[in-house]
């Protein structure tokens, strides 16, 4: 039956504030019946106040055969760190 | 002792007795249809509904816990929520005939579970109001759970009944036949009658309306067809049960009758 149902991505805000984050996959027949798997399989034990799911085919993702390409030439940047400022010594806290 | 001098919060015999009755049969009937629940685990048709089933027999379980509990302090005979669970045998056991039936196929599960959580919404919507202010808070607990449950099993009665032809017969087919019990659901008795009086339980007649209309909108939403009401009696509340009971009690309490005392 399930295998029937498309594979949702499940995504549980833990406490108001805190972002959304992705907590796991689920089978599921339409949108409401996500929603009420996502409540049943992963907030049994208070992890959650908000879930959202999404359709696991809607969500679009880089290709691993492109990893070279968009992540290789971030590598050798270091600049791009916020490291390179002299803090005054005046500034405490930071 | 004359009435001007009892203390306020004591009761008659007969208005205790049927105070203890009154909440050991909510108490039976959560505890049933959570034990007939927990048959399901590890045989739902998919993951997601073997657990949700069985938060919900653990939802159930509980309010029996809380039910029982306070049914044993009513009785004052120093029996706790597990001498009332596992030590009575079926004549006592007052719930409904309805929570005790077999699970059936998935469909008669949900119907079953549909038309007794519709009944407890507004038993424990009704019990909020209660005079009886700790059965009032064991209801507004229980009324949130049973909100979630009435949700799940109305969305899978509809599915199912606005599925297809065979998942609409088979759903159809089990409201014809579990629908015989539903008359003992807003049958008032004595013990109703004498809660009602007290302003510890809210009137069934009142409630009986607001519960079909409810069925009649999900009914609609899954093209299912309302039986015709039947009059024959059931009378589970009353400790006459089918012969369904005595099957599940002899599971349900095997290890404490075998073991008398055990813990782990």
């Amino acid at each position: 039956m399930s295998e029937d149902w498309p594979l949702y991505e499940v995504f549980i805000r833990s406490r108001a504030g805190l972002e959304h984050k992705h907590v796991g996959s689920l089978h599921a027949a339409d949108a409401r019946m996500a929603i009420e798997h996502a409540r049943d399989v992963y907030t049994r034990r208070q992890e959650g106040v908000s879930i959202w799911a999404v359709r696991s085919a809607d969500i679009i993702a880089s290709d691993p055969e492109e990893a070279d390409a968009l992540f290789e030439p971030a590598r050798d940047k270091v600049y791009r760190h916020p490291t390179f400022y002299v803090i005054s010594e005046e500034v405490k806290n930071l | 002792m004359s009435a001007r001098t009892r203390a306020p919060n004591e009761r008659d015999p007969a208005q205790q007795e049927a105070h203890f009755r009154y909440v050991v049969r909510l108490g039976d009937t959560s505890l049933v249809l959570g034990q007939r629940l927990g048959e399901w685990v590890g045989h739902a048709p998919a993951l997601e509904e073997d657990l949700g089933l069985a938060n919900f027999a653990l939802d159930l379980i509980g309010q029996a816990r809380l039910l029982l509990t306070y049914a044993g302090e009513l009785e004052g005979r120093g029996r706790d929520e597990d001498a009332l669970a596992f030590l009575r045998d079926a004549p006592e056991f007052a719930n409904l005939t309805l929570a005790e039936q077999p699970n059936g196929d998935f469909g008669h599960t949900i119907v079953r579970q549909w038309l007794l959580d519709t009944w407890q919404l507004e038993i424990y919507a009704g019990l909020q109001e209660s005079a009886d202010t700790r059965l009032g808070a064991i209801a507004a607990k229980a009324l949130r759970e049973t909100r979630y449950h009435q949700r799940f099993s109305s969305g899978w009665l509809i599915r199912l009944g606005d599925g297809t032809e065979e998942s609409h017969d088979r759903v159809q087919a089990a409201l014809d036949s579990l629908w015989r019990f539903t008359a003992e659901l807003f049958a008032a008795d004595d013990v109703d009658e004498r809660m009602r009086a007290a302003a510890i339980a809210p009137a069934l007649t009142e409630l009986a309306p607001r519960w079909s209309a409810r069925i009649d909108e999900d009914l609609r939403a899954a093209t299912l067809e309302r039986p015709a009401a039947r009059p024959y009696p059931w009378h589970g509340r009353r400790g006459v049960h089918t012969e369904h009971l005595g099957h599940m009690l002899s599971d349900m309490q095997h290890l404490q009758r075998t073991y008398p005392g055990v813990r782990w």
